[in-house]
Formats: C-alpha cells, structure tokens, sequence
C-alpha cells in the first residue's frame, strides 16, 4: 500500500535537499513561498472540494499534562495504526476556543476537547454540530449512560460529540498551611476568610466563580435565589484573593511555589500536583463542581476520520491510558469495564457509573444567564 | 505617455504591494469592525445584523468603561514617563560613547529576540515569593518572610517599562546621534557650563526623539493586554482586557467591537495632535 505523505513529510524532504546541495537557496525560498501562496489562495474554498482527502485530523485541547496523555497515549499509537495524523492544538479557555472556531473557515478545526454540558449546547445554538453515526463507534456502548442523557437532550437526532471524562473542579489547599480539618470545616468559605488574605486564589471563570458565590451563600448552584449576595460574595473573594488564574498551568505554579495558599482547582491538576511530590490537599465540598468532558466533531470536519479517532480513543486500553495520564477518570462505565488500579483512586472517581455523587451545572439554566452574569462579573471584578 | 506622466505614475505603481496589503489587512477588517459595532447579541448569542446603537451608547455612557479608559491613559502615562526618564540617560550614554556603540545598542536590541510574553512571565520568577529577589533578601537576613511583591499596579507598570524602554532609547538615540556636538563645544565657549549646555542645546534639539519614544511607548502600553493578565491582580484591568473578555468570554463581537474602536479612537487623536506639532518625520526616522 502507498502511504500519502503530508505536508510536514513534504517540507522535510524539501528541506533535505536543500541542505544536501541538490537545490539552490532561491528554488528553495521559492517553493515554500509557492506552497505558502498556494495554501493561502486555497484555504477559503477548500470547504467546496467534494472529494476531499484525509490525512490528517485537527483535535484541539487544554494543553499541559492532558494534552501530553491525549498525544502518547491516544494520537501516537492512532497515527501508527491508520496513517492519519492528528493535528494537535491547545486553548487556555473555552470561550476562547469558541471564538476562534466562530471566526474559522467549516473544516479548519475538527475535534474538541470540550468541558461541560453547556459547552455542548453553545456549540449547537451557533449551528455548529455534525451528526456522528454510533455504529462506526462501537465502543460508545461501554460509556455511562448518564454522560450520555444530557448531549441527547439537547441534539435528540444524533450527537456530534462522545462523553470521553469527568472531573470536579474543588478546594485545593497547601496543607502546610491550612489542614484537612480545617478545611472540611471550613468548605468553600475558606475562599473568603480574611485569615487567608492575599494567600487566597480563584479560576477567573464567571461560571466558577458564580458556582462558588452560591455555595458560600449557602444556596443551590443550579437554582440561585439571591443573586446579589452570590455578587456580594464574590466581591469578598475578589478583595482577598491575591491573583485569578487563567491556565491549568498558572494554577499548578501559583500552588507549587507557594503564591497562594488556597483556591478552587481542577481536580486532575490537583492529583498531578499531589504526583509530583507537592503537599497540596483536594476537597470537594457539598454540591461541589461537577462536569463531564466531550470529544466535540465539529461542523464541516471530515467526520468518518473523526468517527474512527473517537472509536478508537474510546477503546478501554486507550482510554484507560489517556486517564491515568490526565488524572481524569474516563468516561467508561466502570460496572462494564475493569479501569485497573489508579483511575479508581482518582479524585471525583464514580465506581457506580451513575455518578449520582456528583453535581453537575444544568446547561439551561447556565446558558440562559450567561450575557447577563458573564457581563457584570467582568464589572465586579474591576471593583464594582 | 509623457516622461512626467510616467514619472507620477511610478511612486504608486511601487507603492501598489503596500496600499494593498494596507487595505486588505487594515482598512477591510477595520470596516467589518466598524460594521460589526452597530450590531447587536441575541440573547440565544448569535449576531444580530442590523442597525443598533445600543452598544455605542453603553460603550459611551456607562462610568464602568470611562473609568477603565482613564486608568487605561493614567498607566500608559506613568509608563512613559518613567521610559523617558529611563531612558534617556541611557540613550544619551549610547550616543555619546565612542567605538561600543554597536555593542551597545545589540545589547538594547537583545530583548527583541525573546518573546514578549516570555519576558512579562520573567518577573513571575523574579519577584514571586520563592523568586530570586527574595531568595537573596532571605538569605543576606534583610527580610524575615518573603516580600509581597507581584500581581498589583506596580508590577503592570514595572513590565511595560519592560517591554516599552527599548522603544524609548531608541528613538532618543537616533535623535541624540544626529545633534552635532560642535554646538555644544560652542556653548561651552560662549560659557555655558555642560549643564546648562545640556539643557539649553541638546535637550531641546533632542524633543523631537523624546516626543516620538513617547507617542510610540504611549501608544503600545495603552493597547496592551497581556502585561496585566500576567502581572496584576483580580482588579488590574486594561481597556483592551475588556475588548478581550467582551470578544472571547462574553462572544458579545458587537460590543467589543465598538471598545476596541473607542480606544482607537482615543489613541488616533493623540497621534493626530503629535502629528499636527512635531510631524510623523521623527517616528518614522525612530522606527528605522
């Protein structure tokens, strides 16, 4: 069989006879700048190619430690088995991410990493779903079913994503200064107690930070009554914390070089964290912050080549592996599949595949506040 | 066609691959920009395409954005001030010194060559907690706990100047080099002490250089984004953090479009007061 070569393969060879003398310094500037221009001209009409080609899958994530298990142990081992690369990206963030896929041309991103119920549902009121076909991802039946319920609620006909993890975002605290009893005392209040002033951090999220606000308010996250003293609250926060993070990796540094003391974190963060030899505690608190991760096809991607990645990170050895080196316990349903030793020690770890211990935002409710609470939060923030 | 018909032709036709990149890169997005801030976001988040003034009337009347716009200027102000000050000694020492010249001013060019982001998260390990300023505190006994140093006003203000100086003694150096320095032999002669000599000769000739750093530190500290996400705290907020949050946290394109043409706005009538007295000549000669 011929394999295809891709553009990086292309380049190299390019490149090697340029440096071996078979190709003079100008034929060589002028081919990439040929194959620069070609691509430029290209790209805005690529999307009406009928035949398209495969060789290559474009997967955005968070980057860090899980994009480092995404790229071991699921893109290396699916590029060695079929020949189609996968294209890796990162975003700190996905309202980041959304905007660049708004701004993008149908096809120029493919797979997403995305967090959260409402991330799901966002993506489908912009229009920008596909519609997988179960059958080419037969590992889709050793997933939990109540991952599952809330994508088909909102696409009844046909999902465009696979649940593939779930975490909680907690309480992360360095326990050479805060203990675990104080903490458990103490819950998500710790997040403003003037003790902690200046030693105190936050995810600079509005839903976290709004999620939080009501459990220090004492109030349903997912049905908040008083709003103004969830505002309250996070103002406090604001006054004590010393920095809001906006990456995995500036929460990793701010709690491993002592920065702050406390904050809300991710809980696979945390575990690699805890791996990696720092004293840092994790806690969930009382509808502490659930959420489920997807592997989003998004509109205009080359879905079979998608479809068979996703079926192929869904395989419990794949998935399994992806898990233990993100720190996030998989999607699979635990009662169906043996998830060996580690994932079970996990943090937000659902040994009962319903994950009734959880508590996860309601993508309604939260998609319906979003301009209004996103907005002012900005507002608070600033001081108001 | 006639040698002058030819003549006032060749400036465009050599001019052509830069006024079309100028309109394809800057005046086409800017008019979608412009086109965009007259929109409005439904509440289900798609763009509403229409007429709406809605997001210039909250852009122009709410004290939330006026207030962030005017400590916006108040940063970028300090920043260039300490820049000039900064900066012009240095600038003056380039100029003045003689056969390092080069040297020097590969040394001022150094900077450059790392990333800017890079650079602003360099201060993270300079002045955190377990940074190397408070190692060195901790270890000569001047401080007994580590000083609380980074993610406040000052910090943003101490990585402008970072990344911003550079600017600044280059365009004082190019206005610097080019003062013959007879004329301050002449003062000297005519008994003017060097001080005075300075002050009176070269300062003034050099104001032009000064003005156009300014402008240009100004300008740059005044649109930044990144310095306080990664140098200040919960509250230290720059108008274009909000141009960000509104685009990409808030995907409300039609208001951070009319933000972000509100500080162009603002900054293109502080570029248009420099060039109604001082010229663009300077920047220009500063830039090259």
């Amino acid at each position: 069989m011929t394999k295809r070569i891709d553009d990086t393969t292309r380049y190299q060879r390019l490149l090697d006879r340029y440096r071996e003398g078979d190709l003079d310094r100008r034929s060589f500037l002028g081919l990439i700048g040929a194959a620069g221009m070609a691509y430029g001209m290209q790209t805005p009409f690529a999307k009406y190619a009928s035949a398209q080609s495969v060789g290559q899958v474009r997967f955005d994530g968070w980057g860090g430690v899980v994009s480092e298990a995404f790229r071991e142990h699921a893109f290396a081992p699916f590029t060695s088995k079929t020949g189609t690369e996968v294209v890796d990206g990162t975003f700190s963030g996905g309202d980041e991410y959304l905007a660049q896929v708004r701004a993008s041309q149908p096809g120029e991103y493919n797979i997403a990493h995305l967090s959260g119920v409402f991330d799901y549902a966002r993506y489908a009121n912009f229009d920008l779903t596909t519609a997988l076909n179960l059958d080419n991802i037969p590992n889709m039946e050793l997933v939990m079913t109540r991952l599952v319920e809330p994508y088909r609620a909102i696409t009844p006909d046909a999902l465009s994503a696979v649940p593939y993890d779930y975490g909680t975002t907690g309480l992360a605290y360095n326990r050479k200064y805060i203990s675990d009893e104080e903490m458990r005392e103490k819950g998500a209040s710790i997040l403003i107690d003037e003790a902690y002033k200046d030693r105190i951090g936050g995810w600079s999220d509005w839903r976290t930070r709004v999620w939080y606000g009501a459990l220090q308010t004492g109030q349903d996250p997912n049905n908040i009554e008083d709003m103004d003293a969830v505002w309250d609250a996070i103002r406090a926060h604001r006054d004590l914390a010393l920095k809001y993070w906006g990456s995995g990796a500036e929460l990793m540094s701010l709690l491993a070089e002592e920065e702050i003391y406390v904050t809300e974190g991710w809980s696979g963060r945390i575990a690699a964290l805890q791996e990696q030899g720092h004293d840092i505690g994790y806690y969930d608190p009382p509808n502490g912050f659930g959420w489920q991760e997807c592997l989003f096809v998004i509109k205009g991607s080359p879905v079979a080549a998608c479809e068979e990645l996703l079926n192929f990170m869904l395989a419990p050895e794949t998935s399994i592996a992806v898990a233990e080196g993100q720190n996030y316990p998989p999607a699979l349903d635990a009662t169906k599949v043996d998830l060996g030793a580690k994932i079970p020690t996990l943090p937000a770890f659902d040994a009962t595949g319903t994950l009734s211990g959880l508590t996860f935002a309601d993508p309604a409710y939260w998609n319906g506040n979003e301009a209004d609470w996103s907005k002012t939060f900005s507002r608070v923030q600033r001081g108001y | 066609m006639s040698v002058e018909a030819r003549e006032a032709r060749q400036p465009w036709i050599l001019l052509s691959p830069a006024l079309t990149a100028l309109v394809l890169l800057l005046f086409v997005p800017l008019l979608f920009i412009v086109v965009y801030s007259f929109w409005l976001r439904s509440a289900a988040g798609a763009d509403q395409a229409g007429f709406y003034l809605d997001n210039w009337r909250e852009a122009l009347g709410d004290a939330f954005y006026r207030d962030i716009l005017l400590g916006t200027l108040r940063i970028a102000a300090i920043t260039t001030l300490v820049c000039a000050l900064m900066g012009y000694p240095a600038a003056y020492f380039i100029a003045r010194s003689k056969g390092n010249k080069v040297l020097l001013l590969l040394l001022l060019m150094l900077p450059f060559w790392i990333s800017y982001i890079i650079r602003t998260m360099s201060w993270i390990n300079i002045l955190g907690t377990s940074g190397a300023l408070n190692s060195v505190l901790l270890s000569l006994g001047i401080v007994s706990e580590p000083l609380r140093m980074l993610y406040n006003e000052t910090t943003v203000i101490l990585g402008l100047v970072h990344f911003l100086l550079p600017f600044m003694v280059l365009n004082v150096y190019v206005s610097l080099d080019g003062i013959d320095t007879n004329l301050e032999d002449a003062a000297n002669s005519l008994g003017a002490t060097r001080w005075q000599a300075f002050t009176q000769v070269t300062l003034p000739l050099s104001l032009p250089g000064l003005a156009a750093g300014g402008l240009l530190c100004f300008v740059l500290g005044a649109g930044t984004y990144i310095t306080p996400l990664v140098l200040g705290g919960p509250r230290d907020a720059m108008f274009a953090n909000l141009v960000y949050e509104a685009i990409i946290t808030q995907l409300n394109w039609p208001l951070g479009s009319a933000l972000s043409l509100m500080l162009l706005a603002v900054l293109g009538v502080l570029v248009a007061i420099y060039n109604r007295y001082l010229g663009m000549a300077q920047l220009a000669k500063g830039l090259g």
